[in-house]
């Protein structure tokens, strides 16, 4: 896997993606786009109240509109899903009780759009309004008032405790300790793609969705399930998303209602959710409120580190159980920490669900964990970036909770941003109202367990090699923007020695291509770079003994590349790859192979051990330089370095463009980005409305790639998709207080927020974020550590 | 019926809806069309004339995928109607390669990678267009300025701005790009 060939033809080159083009020309088709004849349209009623029990539905008048082919109530649809088998709480229609504003209770397949509009308006169903639970606060005072009827108790959904080594004995060595509390508030993925599906049902019996779906797979199983067909039955085709970043992770109302639509009607049924609905849709970062604890040497090296995490679930469990965990999972894989105890708790209120956003769960912490460094630092009297290089995590350890790390390229991110951006020289030295801030992170690449726990590849590919030389690769991967189609190609160019444009990538249908979990915790390059090097090996093989018996050179002289197989030594001595193609199929019989990826197992044993795990950390670093107007409050960013450890750049462009774009979303959550609401409704259910950075508001920005070969990756390569996210927003906030003096334990750190800490600030009194929501946390599990 | 406060949607009246047949100039080639006169331009072009290359976003005028040039300036089609455009000049992201040649432009958003997700690209080539054809060299802030009404969240924009600077740059000959100093991916 990880084995470095002396030199490469196709990795590491910056070549274009191989849909460049598509997309360039309009060519690319997502799922709106596709139309089959005799198409019907579907629309879903939505709830108008966050919390409401159903009295009754009368789809009687709807029914009898002209142009209305059928309409669905979730009577006819009563088995739940979820994305975890954990939280198989949702239904694709609501049955008795609507969780928030915009839960679909009703569906309507009509001829057109507008015909499927007003017979939606035409469905009556009578509520009993309930309390609405808005916030945390609420739904753990009310426990009379329960959203669901699971989890431990009242409305909490998921609790966890854990502690690796013995925390208090970690304090009492410190020579100094600090409390903080922080919130960070949740947002939404914001894809320009609104999420669309279409589905088909044959006279055959046998159901096709085509679906803008980042997890086809799970989408097939959530199908499976609630539509009682057996999962050979069914295909779905996840079209190239118009951008994911988790929020096309879960099964949708949406896709089974076409799907039942569909079978109902005998006529294929499309949706395209407005952009309202998508609000409501969410699935994004959960707004959390976190609290830490540390203890530290004078020198800066944690002795022992206690955090809490209090999450906004919203109405359904999603991937919230994850995410719970996550918030605790990743903070012992940066810097040492010798003793580690993690509460949390994720509670349901009566808004759109929260799960994946890039980083998942992850970014809460780490902002709140790399501002509370940045102060355990100033008190210490040393330069954060110095105290965060002095006290790394080793590489090849263990962590106190049981994590094992690889290669780790932190320290060298750390000292090339600081180096690039002349922090020695900036960092409190620059003028009132300017500011730099430095912070670190690490992201996984890559589950280590899969959702459903079972002995299956995460990850598979099947390659095949026709007699004109043409060479296809399968794969259930799903292009979200990211490029992994690409990834695909070049890794199988790569390895049979020709180029990615005599390759054609055929992914993401569920008939077609073996199974790839989905693009989600930045799995995809290192498992499907994994299983395709495994499966062209195996054809690599067949190619070099055929052209071997015809060139009369041993195979281990044999080599791959510019559409040639040749002999190192002796390189004019060589066929080209279509002769070694028809030579091989002669051999051997028809060319095709398969290659599979399963990540190691996890060492610890302890619930909530599967996750963290990963094959291997990316890390990043980050300084960020930014104005403050102190009249206003309004920031402007001025510049941002961003160093990450890629383990190897496969394709070095794509790398730096998703951390361009990460950059990006980081500065438009640690800003501006507020999934807010008022009264049950979203305040802000338009683009026009949620802010989100433009072209104006691009500053200058400097990506650096470190590159440490780690032997679990392709060619030594790690994830690049979502950990570079993190160390941005605590390093905006960090640059903030550099600037003016105001810590903002907050995010996102609006104008007013910083007005009014200035204001504070100049009436002599603390800003802060004060209370914790009252929970009593169950006994923690105590985990004896073995690494550390 | 409980009416909904936030999820309304405004519709026109049912089955009576009044049609026209319209003759709309798309990419050079003259269509006619007879469909609702309340039906967007985005709708027809992608609905009635299979040109689904322009996407959209929002349909309500805040997020600029939907933009097409008409007359060579950008507009939104989620907020156009096509019976106000009878016989312009409209060019959607279909008619910016001549015979199959690609414009700068999508050579160089395909070779700098501006197009992840390519959801946005569209509505910002064309944007783009507009811009290269009015002011050949413009500087970075008149780039940011032309294209402020098209979100992308998946590049961060700055290969978007590279990529309008290269085709400025390969339209007219060489003179300096500004986003050529900006130092982004310095590698290993
Ligand atoms: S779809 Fe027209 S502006 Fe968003
Ligand atoms: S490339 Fe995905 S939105 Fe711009």
């Amino acid at each position: 896997m990880g084995e470095e060939k002396e030199e490469y033809s196709i990795i590491g080159r910056p070549l274009i993606k191989v849909d460049a083009m598509a997309k360039v020309t309009g060519e690319t088709k997502f799922a709106d786009d596709l139309a089959l004849p005799r198409m019907l349209h579907a629309k879903l009623l939505r709830s108008p109240h966050p919390h409401a029990r159903i009295l009754s539905i009368d789809t009687g008048p709807a029914e009898a509109l002209p142009g209305v082919h059928a309409v669905l109530t979730g009577r006819a649809l009563p088995i739940k899903f979820g994305i975890l088998p954990v939280s198989q709480d949702e239904e694709a229609l609501a049955t008795e009780k609507v969780r928030y504003v915009g839960d679909p209770v009703a569906a309507v397949a009509a001829v057109d759009e507008e015909t499927a509009e007003a017979a939606c308006r035409l469905i009556r169903v009578e509520y009993e309004v309930l309390p609405a639970l808005m916030s945390v606060g609420e739904a753990l005072a009310r426990e009379d008032v329960r959203i669901h009827d699971y989890g431990p108790r009242g409305n909490i959904h998921k609790e966890v405790a854990l502690e690796f080594g013995d925390v208090e004995e970690g304090f009492a060595q410190a020579d100094h300790v600090r409390e903080d509390v922080f919130f960070y508030e949740g947002s939404t993925h914001l894809p320009m793609e609104q999420h669309a599906a279409l589905a088909a049902h044959g006279p055959d019996g046998k159901l096709c969705l085509w679906s803008s779906t980042q997890t086809p797979h799970y989408v097939h199983r959530a199908l499976a399930k609630v539509l009682e067909l057996p999962a050979s039955h069914i295909r779905v085709i996840a079209l190239p998303n118009g951008g994911g970043f988790g929020g096309k992770s879960d099964p949708f109302s949406h896709e089974i209602v076409v799907c039942k639509l569909s079978m109902l009607t005998g006529r294929p049924v499309k949706i395209c959710l407005t952009r309202e609905e998508v609000f409501y849709a969410h699935r994004g970062r959960h707004p959390v409120t976190l609290w830490f604890k540390t203890g530290v040497t004078r020198g800066g090296a944690i002795t022992a580190m206690h955090f809490r995490s209090y999450l906004d679930g919203g109405a359904y469990g999603s991937y919230g159980v994850a995410s719970l965990y996550y918030t605790g999972a990743l903070q012992t894989v940066t810097y040492r920490v010798p003793r580690y105890k993690f509460e949390g708790v994720r509670v349901f209120t009566n808004k759109p669900p929260c799960g994946p956003k890039r980083g998942h769960g992850t970014p809460q912490p780490r902002c709140a964990l790399e501002v509370h460094l940045d102060k355990l630092a100033e008190a210490l009297g040393l330069d954060p970036s110095e105290m965060r290089r002095r006290h790394l995590v080793q590489p090849n350890s263990v962590t106190v909770n049981q994590l094992r790390i690889g290669t780790v390229g932190l320290g060298e991110c750390l000292d090339r941003v600081v180096e690039r951006s002349g922090w020695k020289a900036k960092h409190r030295k620059l003028p009132f109202g300017h500011g730099i801030g430095v912070a670190g992170s690490a992201y996984i690449s890559g589950a280590g367990l899969p959702i459903y726990w079972n002995a299956l590849p995460h990850s598979g590919v099947q390659i095949k090699i026709d007699r004109g030389g043409g060479v296809a690769v399968f794969c259930g991967s799903t292009d979200i923007g990211q490029g992994s189609d690409s990834v695909l190609a070049y890794v199988a160019a790569e390895e049979l020695g020709i180029e990615p444009e005599d390759i054609r990538v055929v992914t993401a249908d569920t008939d077609l291509t073996p199974v790839d979990l989905g693009s989600y915790s930045s799995r995809v390059t290192l498992m499907t770079g994994n299983a395709t090097i495994q499966a062209a090996r195996k054809l690599k093989a067949q190619l070099f003994e055929a052209a071997g018996e015809k060139l009369g050179v041993p195979f281990d002289r044999l080599r791959a590349a510019h559409r040639r197989i040749f002999d190192r030594d002796n390189p004019e001595a060589g066929i080209g790859f279509v002769e070694a193609a028809v030579l091989a199929e002669a051999k051997f019989g028809t060319l095709g192979a398969v290659g599979s990826y399963t990540p190691p197992k996890g060492l610890g044993k302890y619930k909530g051990a599967g996750v963290g795990p990963t094959p291997t950390y990316s890390y990043s670093a980050a300084v960020v330089e930014l104005t403050v107007d102190p009249e206003t409050g309004f920031i402007t960013v001025d510049k941002v370095w961003l160093a990450h450890d890629i383990g190897k750049a496969i394709n070095p462009l794509l790398v730096i463009g998703q951390i361009e774009g990460s950059v990006y979303m980081a500065l438009g959550e640690a800003l501006m980005e507020e999934q807010a609401f008022r009264k049950g409704v979203h305040k802000i259910p338009s683009m026009l409305e949620y802010k989100s950075p433009t072209f104006l508001e691009t500053p200058q920005m400097e990506s650096i790639l470190v590159e440490t070969l780690d032997p679990a990756g392709p060619y030594g390569a790690k994830e690049v998709g979502q950990g570079v996210l993190l160390p941005v927003v605590p390093a905006v906030l960090n640059a903030i207080y550099d600037a003016v003096g105001v810590r903002i334990d907050e995010v996102p750190a609006s104008p007013e927020k910083i007005v009014k800490a200035l204001e504070a600030q100049r009436r002599g009194r603390a800003s802060g974020n004060g209370r914790l929501p009252s929970v009593t946390f169950p006994e923690p599990t105590v985990v004896q550590p073995t690494g550390a | 019926m409980v009416p909904s406060p936030t999820l309304a949607v405004n519709i026109a009246p049912l089955r009576d809806v009044h049609k026209a047949l319209i003759r709309l100039r798309v990419n050079g080639e003259t269509h006619e069309v007879y469909v609702p006169v309340h039906k967007t331009l985005l709708e027809v072009l992608r609905e009635d004339l299979n040109l689904t290359g322009t996407k959209h976003g929002c349909e309500l005028g805040e997020c600029g995928t939907c933009t097409v040039l008409v007359d060579g300036e950008p507009v939104l089609s989620c907020l156009a109607l096509p019976i106000e455009l009878q016989d312009r000049d409209i060019v959607t992201v279909e008619g910016l390669a001549e015979r199959g040649v690609p414009h700068p432009l999508q050579v160089a958003f395909a070779e700098l990678g501006a197009a992840q997700c390519g959801y946005c690209t569209p509505g910002i080539l064309v944007a783009a267009k507009s811009l290269l054809d009015q002011n050949p060299r413009p500087t970075l802030d008149e780039i940011k300025e032309a294209l402020a009404g098209n979100l992308c969240r998946c590049t961060g924009y700055i290969k978007i701005l590279e990529a309008v600077e290269l085709a400025a740059q390969r339209m007219t000959g060489n003179w300096k790009r500004e986003t050529g100093n900006w130092g982004t991916g310095s590698g290993a």
